[in-house]
């Protein structure tokens, strides 16, 4: 099979680190700013950023609908930090009018482990992923308060969710993508070749 | 402590990896001066990715002359309330103190700025010493550097804020971008003369060398009035724009914030630029660069 292409939202945020961490696992990495860039992807990663801005700028320019549809018919997506928030079906605390993308049926809390002062990191030892515990960069990062049954949680901090999947969803609070580690970015584009490979057959 | 089976450690705040970390999740966002709780909930509505709160923007502490300072803990606390997006503020140059308060409100980013009056006209603060992280301003990769050196986590230009002309923004971006470009093509040798003469820690110029960018995010400040001038940053290498006294000193803040926006996202499709420049009221009347007297420019202060 050829190497699978993973697109990056990149409306805003931190889209260099995702494309650099995307190609060092083997995947062609390509930004996606519009509705007709998702077409041909593989999977796609909604990066860190200001989860606010972001959703609003996929609703103005119309990559929020299509979005939808894709990941419901089954994209694979991965969503850090601002990106969890857009992947998750319900926001505990929403700013008005702010949509998600949804997908994983849980309810974050945005900034739930506080504004930058409280930014941290932290060894955390992610399900799926071999070897060590990654490195977990927290910033200004949101919790998973709740999920469903469908839901599987692959890490938690300090008796907090954060990091889940759903079928071929999968959210992590922290930033892979800032630590020169990519292994669970690595487990997504498995995650991508796998769900390929059964679509081809 | 939890049942879980997940093998935790102590974590850790403050660390160079959070301080830059966060400045690289406003790369392709705007942040917005605001002086009111009201604007700042506009900018948010607009799609800012931050504020930064401030007394007056740059264009009345031009016109009001006097020492420029901090500003009031109760106003930037408002600030903080009324939105969720990060929220920055500015200390004056070498003014550890104030930093030091701004830190002890929450704000999210620390602008040791020249807009504000100098405070120490030889010293920079000790930016390491803080959990906030800082950005500074810049004119050239020197300038960058030794800022870098004492710990700024985000580096802008210093354009000439409040003026609404660009033209220094353009200048300090394309000064630093060309030095970068320069240092690209030196070898181990030449890197150490390029080090003293930039006046900046020889690791620092290295990695420089090898990275071909900053190892920080470099964001655009001063002088931004327009959508246009938001993508020309962006086009000239900024990884995002400050805009200040650009948007609430326009004649439709709203409509000119969101406008801004599109374009810092789209900086490259001038298809959507043109739509977003249409029908947006007043721009700010600007100030000719070089009319400007050496003593009211704010890109001479700092070393």
């Amino acid at each position: 099979m050829s190497d699978p292409v993973v697109g990056v939202l990149a409306l805003q945020g931190d889209v260099r680190e995702h494309l650099v961490a995307l190609a060092a696992t083997g995947a062609v990495a390509r930004p996606v700013r519009r509705a007709q860039e998702l077409d041909g992807i593989d999977g796609l990663v909604l990066p860190g950023g200001e989860s606010t801005t972001i959703s609003k700028l996929a609703v103005l320019f119309g990559v929020l609908d299509p979005l939808r549809a894709r990941v419901r018919a089954g994209l694979p997506v991965y969503g850090t930090c601002a990106g969890m928030i857009l992947l998750a079906d319900k926001i505990l605390d929403p700013r008005s009018g702010q949509e998600t993308v949804g997908g994983i049926d849980m309810i974050v809390r945005r900034n739930a482990f506080g504004r930058q002062n409280e930014s941290f990191e932290a060894a955390v030892a992610v399900r799926g992923v071999p070897g060590e515990p990654v490195e977990g960069v927290f910033i200004r990062a949101p919790w998973v308060e709740s999920v469903g049954g469908a839901v599987e949680v692959l890490a938690e901090h300090d008796g907090h969710i954060v990091a889940v999947r759903q079928g071929d969803v999968l959210a992590t609070s922290f930033h892979p993508e800032l630590t020169g580690d990519h292994r669970v970015h690595a487990l997504f584009v498995d995650m991508v070749r796998a769900r390929a490979k059964a679509d081809a057959l | 402590m939890s049942s879980t089976p997940f093998d935790n450690q102590a974590p850790e705040t403050g660390t160079a990896r959070v301080k830059r970390g966060m400045a690289e999740q406003l790369k392709g966002g705007v942040i917005m001066d605001v002086v009111t709780p009201e604007q700042a909930k506009i900018a948010e509505d607009a799609g800012a990715v931050a504020v930064m709160a401030l007394e007056r923007v740059p264009a009345d502490i031009r016109k009001d002359g006097g020492v420029a300072r901090m500003s009031d803990p109760d106003m930037i606390e408002g600030i903080i309330a009324a939105v969720s997006i990060p929220v920055m503020a500015k200390s004056r140059i070498g003014h550890f103190v104030e930093a030091q308060v701004l830190q002890s409100l929450g704000v999210d980013y620390i602008d040791e700025s020249e807009v504000l009056t100098p405070a120490d006209e030889v010293n920079h603060s000790d930016k390491w010493s803080f959990t906030t992280p800082f950005v500074c301003g810049a004119t050239n990769l020197g300038e960058a550097l030794r800022r870098i050196a004492e710990g700024a986590a985000m580096i802008r230009s210093k354009g000439e804020a409040g003026t609404g002309n660009v033209v220094e923004a353009v200048r300090h971006l394309r000064q630093i971008k060309n030095e970068i470009a320069r240092l690209r093509g030196f070898d181990n040798h030449e890197l150490y003369a390029a080090a003293k003469e930039l006046r900046a820690p020889y690791e620092l110029v290295k990695e420089v060398a090898g990275l071909g960018r900053l190892p920080v995010v470099l964001f655009s400040a001063g002088g931004v009035a327009t959508p246009a001038d938001a993508a020309l940053m962006r086009q000239l290498g900024a990884e995002g724009v400050f805009v200040g006294s650009g948007i609430f000193k326009s004649g439709d803040p709203a409509k000119r914030a969101a406008a801004i926006v599109k374009a810092t996202t789209f900086y490259d499709d001038p298809k959507i630029i043109a739509d977003a420049s249409r029908d947006l009221g007043e721009a700010m009347v600007g100030i000719n660069c070089d009319t400007l007297p050496e003593t009211e420019r704010y890109a001479n202060r700092g070393w």
